[in-house]
């Protein structure tokens, strides 16, 4: 009996550790609505989010967002469009293609891709890339949209590899040898066959590296270029969401307009991934790989 | 030409069309993974060939001189490896408990899958996001200031979700048959995890701990309005004090005040000095994750 109790304590014990996720969750949620919410006393919502002037520090000062969640979409659209088919296909490659030795080796690369800290990936788009760019393509700067897209990119890749590797990966063996066996080939099968059966896992990784792209901060804030516009075009340089709160929180004084504003953009970021991240969760629930049936 | 010719050329005629279609393919996935290895040597390459020589004993174990134009950048190796342990001694706790609950307690339910769901929303909360909570919650509301240990309760929060993922990882990996025998061997289920399974999956839980170690070293935009300055001489003294940090240097650096190119190559020896402790540790838990998968 006393045994039991035991046990039972031990078992809500872990219980409560793994609530603890939950807890900082909603944590994190109640002090952005806390110190961004008062913004709203000053602008209101639709103001915030549809207006296009961002002069925080200017007298009156302007506080629309507009050209920011512009900027972070753009970043995250031109990167996505670089990064998905390269880490859609380098997870082929891995999961079909390679040799086990290769495969061995292809691995840990993106691995070590994606333990490169973001501030070092920024640091040599700022000084590599961004010289490069400004000179080949003759630009006013190498600090741009183009730019942040591009380094965004190779921070993406290696969450769209991983997890569609794994979704390739367990795609059960019989559907490829059936499939080999009615006299398709190898890429065939993996177009029609294997493709089709991990799409799910594909798509939430593709989701997940776009989320990853909208909320990266040190590369946007170095890169990007930091002029709260609305682009123009490839080459302008933008201020997405991220870089404006890092750039800009050291001198916002303490509680003033200014710093309730970039709490508020830091709700409009939380509530972006939480948007992200729900449609990864309903895709891989609803079509959750079950073996043939998916097909 | 018979019919049967006709068939045969067909037939030839398209399996040759299919191999070459499969050649170009297999190619451009090749391409892609290449792409991918390139980037990867091309960064460390150009870090490597213009940090190389600012790599000196001194660079190394001495403070920034000069107003940070000379000198080494010791109180940051110092400051990265304060936040990144501290990091880990909270988010190692705190994830293997929730793993062992959401592996070895958990029946599936709607609670599970909550928890599963926040822990896959912290994994994506922008880590300036994470610096904003932490300016707001440990630097303001709890008093903590910008300190040691703000900056490590906000790295080990946003490290959480990697030690859980690693954690249940190694838990899954202990085979289901050693549970049975401790089980059936009237074992409770608390002895059987704290004897049995934890032993077994204690090794791959380290190279989970590794990985957020580096994760937490290379962090820049949650430490800084939490726990990096611009200049601190000093080492710190307690966990109460701000630290300078590898990333947010290189940051500093390469972004503020009027030395920017007189300081490149103290850049570019900062960067190399944080992707070596980064990519290091990530290769040392990559070769001891495939010895410990032999093993098995």
């Amino acid at each position: 009996m006393r045994r039991q109790r035991k046990e039972g304590v031990i078992r809500n014990f872990f219980f409560f550790i793994a609530f603890i996720s939950i807890a900082i969750l909603l944590l994190i949620l109640f002090f952005l609505v806390k110190a961004g919410v008062p913004i709203f006393d000053k602008v209101s919502v639709t103001e915030f989010i549809f207006g296009t002037y961002w002069y925080p520090t200017a007298s009156p000062p302007d506080f629309g967002i507009l050209p920011l969640i512009l900027a972070s979409l753009f970043v995250t659209l031109f990167s996505a469009i670089i990064a998905v088919p390269l880490g859609v296909m380098t997870a082929i490659y891995i999961a079909e293609i390679a040799s086990p030795k290769l495969k061995e080796l292809a691995k840990p690369a993106v691995e070590l891709l994606a333990s490169l800290p973001s501030v070092v990936i920024g640091f040599f788009g700022m000084v590599v890339v961004a010289p490069f760019l400004q000179e080949t393509f003759d630009l006013p700067t190498g600090l741009n949209l183009f730019n942040a897209s591009l380094m965004l990119a190779f921070m993406s890749v290696p969450i769209i590899c991983t997890i569609s590797e794994d979704a390739i990966s367990s795609v059960p063996p019989e559907l490829k040898e059936a499939s080999l066996a009615l006299g398709a080939n190898r890429i065939e099968s993996i177009f029609r066959v294997i493709i089709p059966a991990s799409l799910s896992g594909i798509s939430t990784g593709i989701i997940l590296g776009m989320a990853r792209a909208i909320g990266e901060t040190m590369v946007v804030l170095m890169v990007a270029g930091g002029a709260a516009m609305i682009p123009g075009s490839l080459f302008d340089p933008v201020r997405p969401m991220p870089a404006t709160i890092a750039a800009e929180m050291a001198e916002a004084p303490f509680q003033s307009a200014h710093y309730h504003a970039l709490f508020a953009i830091g709700i409009i970021l939380f509530v972006f991934n939480l948007l992200f991240n729900s449609i990864a969760d309903y895709i891989s629930h609803k079509h959750r790989q079950v073996g043939a049936a998916t097909l | 030409m018979t019919g049967n010719q006709h068939t045969e050329l067909v037939l030839k005629k398209s399996s040759l069309g299919k191999s070459v279609k499969q050649h170009v393919f297999f190619t451009l996935f090749r391409a892609a993974a290449v792409i991918n290895a390139l980037a990867l040597l091309i960064i460390v390459y150009f870090l490597i060939k213009n940090g190389w020589s600012a790599i000196t004993w001194d660079f190394l174990t001495e403070p920034p001189r000069d107003s940070m134009t000379k000198g080494g950048i010791l109180p940051c190796i110092v400051g990265t490896a304060y936040l990144s342990l501290g990091a880990i001694l909270i988010s190692m706790p705190l994830g293997i408990g929730s793993a062992i609950y959401l592996n070895e307690y958990a029946r599936q339910g709607i609670i599970v899958r909550l928890i599963r769901f926040a822990i896959n929303n912290l994994a994506g909360v922008p880590s300036v996001v994470f610096g904003l909570f932490g300016l707001a919650f440990f630097v303001t509301w709890m008093d903590l200031e910008v300190s040691i240990l703000s900056g490590a309760l906000v790295l080990g929060f946003l490290s959480l979700p990697l030690v859980i993922g690693s954690s249940e990882e190694a838990l899954r990996s202990v085979p289901d048959t050693y549970r049975e025998a401790s089980l059936g061997l009237g074992a409770t289920k608390w002895q059987t995890i704290s004897r049995v399974v934890l032993p077994a999956a204690f090794p791959a839980m380290i190279t989970g701990g590794i990985l957020s170690l580096s994760r937490a070293a290379g962090e820049t935009a949650a430490i800084m309005f939490t726990a990096a300055v611009y200049f601190n001489k000093q080492l710190p003294d307690s966990i109460f004090d701000p630290v300078m940090a590898l990333p947010y240097h290189i940051y500093v650096l390469a972004t503020a005040g009027t030395n920017i190119s007189q300081t490149r190559h103290l850049q570019y020896g900062t960067a190399l000095v944080l992707i070596a402790m980064v990519l290091g540790m990530n290769l040392l838990a990559i070769v001891y994750r495939s010895r410990l998968r032999r093993k098995v």
